[in-house]
């Protein structure tokens, strides 16, 4: 029950944070042509921040099915990568419907406060920090879906800067205290400019709303960051042996 | 094809596909990783993620739908404030909510300095 508290609290200032992002997701989603209720659903099925924005701008466009399968698949190919690594912070013996449950919320920011978990990560725990974030989610699409006729383009537009700030609030902080991870920051967010501007390798971010542009970026900086320490390793076993000798 | 009418099934579609994508790395994967570059990769994989979901898309994100030109001004203003915030350990909600504030300030004072 301690850990289902704790969970709770960490949980609760991402509820706070998406609130105004799911706002904006609602007001679109209406712009768009969608009723609240569909809105609010949409948001509850999926918590899932751009595969949303992708899937409703499909949906709107009449897109033929298998597109919509494969935009929402590349986008949230994130979070395959992201339940991965969780899988190696949970006890082995975890049942599956623990499992199954957990998947259910691996959002960006839920994910990341998981991960800075020192320990394993509880399913009360984790049942905890999912919590206030599903609510959150929820309640900011509907309140976004009823205030759409409220508010002028231009403060719609300001909304959209919250998931972003959200995601620098969680990425600055341990970039400032561990020199490895501002690498790994650093390097992912040149890739992905990189991908954007280039001429010739920019059609990844052209089409599906970048989905294969970020994954590709992601793997990319994870995997430079990963040789680079494995390299250090190698030399300090070669250095190590030379000593002996 | 997706349409307003068989709205029904196009949620069905976004919703099951994006928990599959999250249901079978956690729920079939039983064994602990040993692979020490591979433990460093996961480890690397969400600060990756974020940085490259964020980085150079939070400087179109404060542009009204339908605006011609991009609003980069309120969102490279509105950026920088939120990484000194965060630099700062002022935690999610804050870092985003000044942000946001920041933005709307700057679109509000644009068209009076201009």
């Amino acid at each position: 029950m301690n850990e289902f508290i704790r969970g709770i609290k960490k949980g609760f200032p991402i509820c706070l944070g998406y609130i105004p992002v799911s706002f904006t997701f609602g007001l679109i989603a209406v712009k768009m042509g969608f009723n609240p209720l569909e809105a609010t659903i949409i948001s509850l099925t999926n918590m899932a921040s751009a595969g949303q924005f992708a899937g409703i701008r499909l949906i709107e466009g009449g897109a033929p099915y298998i597109e919509l399968v494969i935009t929402t698949f590349v986008i949230n190919l994130r979070y395959m990568l992201m339940s991965l690594s969780l899988s190696q912070k949970v006890n082995p013996e975890m049942p599956f419907y623990k499992r199954a449950v957990m998947a259910f919320c691996i959002t960006d920011e839920v994910f990341a406060l998981a991960s800075m978990e020192k320990e394993d990560v509880s399913f009360p725990f984790f049942g905890g920090l999912m919590a206030t974030p599903i609510f959150g989610w929820t309640l900011g699409t509907f309140l976004g879906a009823v205030a759409s006729s409220l508010l002028s383009p231009m403060l719609q537009g300001c909304f959209g800067i919250a998931l972003y700030c959200m995601f620098i609030a969680i990425i600055i902080p341990p970039a400032r205290k561990g020199r490895k991870v501002a690498i790994a920051v650093i390097v992912s967010a040149l890739l992905s400019c990189l991908f954007k501007y280039v001429p010739g390798i920019n059609v990844l971010s052209k089409n599906g709303g970048g989905g294969w542009a970020i994954i590709i970026s992601a793997i990319l900086g994870a995997a430079i960051c990963a040789s680079i320490k494995e390299v250090k390793r190698f030399r300090k076993r070669t250095q190590k042996g030379g000593v002996n000798v | 094809m997706c349409s307003m009418e068989n709205i029904a099934i196009c949620m069905l579609i976004m919703a099951l596909t994006t928990y599959l994508i999250r249901v079978i790395p956690i729920g079939f994967v039983r064994t602990r990783l040993e692979n020490e570059w591979v433990q460093d990769f996961l480890f690397y994989i969400p600060f990756c993620v974020l940085s490259a979901m964020t980085f150079p898309d939070v400087l179109y994100s404060t542009t009204p739908a339908g605006a011609t030109t991009p609003h980069f001004t309120s969102a490279a203003i509105a950026t920088m404030v939120a990484i000194v915030l965060a630099w700062k350990d002022k935690g999610l909600v804050r870092v985003a909510l000044v942000a946001v504030l920041v933005a709307i300030i700057v679109e509000l004072l644009l068209p009076v300095i201009f």
